[in-house]
């Protein structure tokens, strides 16, 4: 079954597990998450569910949104998002997702917008090794041949410099070491996109059986 | 720059009980093995070359010469699997990182005691 909830990264840190290995894990607050509105296939062609994620004043919130939440009778959140799931019809406008849809070992799938980096260069981007740097060598950090004579042209999707990150990006298959379900907390095994403080969607992982 | 949420979290699993040690004491530190099903107690004793990290993320290493060759241990300051931590020896040292023992045999690997 899906399952879906939207969270914050907190940070990294590390802790031990129960034979006293250090775990690095990522902490996010999951939730919790009202359903603002519900889509059908009768209304809108598809089944889903709209939730909210954080708290937001009143005044921050223009007046088409603020009607709205009125409408749900729910308190302005901070980001809206909808959630396709397979039994959106099972759930209610004002019922909270929170954390505890998840077990520690579940497996899960991860997306948030990365870091910016702004312009980088092809080593940065794409892997590309430098030249050396010594011994006479001028070629440091180029990106090196573009293509052959023949085409007369470079071919479209050569790697090249240009803006890198802050982009989505999804991490699959990531294990849920805790849950916190009392403080909305998630603990993560590894890294997450984004800096702190950046909207994550988190589901269940795709490739997990 | 650090989170409320995230110092909870870290302060959870820190010990309480950490005897004050420096760079240049020697140290006990008692290390549960486990071989096979059984479970026991190893002691390894040794001059902390260095403590490193802060909170949650603190380590430090143990250094001893044993049968002539120089074997060097690395902990989590917080591991549970390090029960216990004995100071047996102050030294005194003039830095943080005793790396310069390494090069250093027998009587010219000596270090001070610290005399209150």
């Amino acid at each position: 079954m899906k399952k879906a909830i939207l969270g914050k990264k907190i940070g990294m840190t590390q802790i031990f597990d129960e034979q006293g290995n250090v775990v690095p894990v990522t902490v996010i607050q999951a939730g919790p998450c009202p359903v603002v509105q519900k889509k059908t296939v009768a209304s809108d062609g598809y089944d889903a569910i709209q939730v909210g994620f954080g708290q937001q004043k009143e005044q921050r919130v223009n007046k088409p949104r603020q009607g709205h939440f009125q409408r749900a009778q729910q308190s302005p959140t901070r980001y809206l998002a909808e959630l396709r799931l397979d039994d959106a019809a099972n759930y209610d406008v004002g019922q909270e997702i929170t954390a505890d849809i998840f077990q520690p070992g579940d497996r899960i799938d991860v997306s948030g917008v990365s870091k910016g980096k702004g312009f980088a260069g092809a080593i940065k981007r794409h892997n590309q090794r430098r030249g050396p740097s010594t011994h006479g060598s001028h070629f440091h950090r180029f990106p090196g041949a573009l293509g052959g004579v023949g085409p007369a042209r470079v071919l479209k999707g050569h790697p090249m410099p240009g803006r890198m990150g802050g982009e989505k990006v999804t991490v699959q298959n990531l294990e849920v070491v805790q849950v916190d379900a009392e403080r909305h907390l998630l603990l993560v095994k590894g890294s997450l996109p984004g800096i702190r403080g950046a909207l994550l969607r988190i589901k269940n992982s795709v490739k997990a059986q | 720059m650090k989170n409320e949420i995230m110092d909870q979290l870290e302060k959870s699993q820190m010990k309480k009980d950490i005897p004050d040690f420096r760079p240049g004491d020697t140290v006990r530190a008692h290390v549960r093995v486990v071989e096979g099903s059984r479970e026991r107690i190893q002691v390894f004793e040794g001059v902390v070359i260095k403590r490193r990290g802060s909170g949650m993320n603190e380590s430090f290493t143990l250094r001893r010469v044993s049968y002539g060759v120089g074997v060097e241990r690395t902990f989590p300051l917080h591991a549970p699997k390090v029960e216990k931590i004995e100071v047996v020896r102050r030294g005194r040292v003039r830095r943080a990182k005793l790396y310069y023992l390494r090069q250093r045999r027998g009587r010219a690997a000596r270090i001070r005691e610290l005399r209150p």
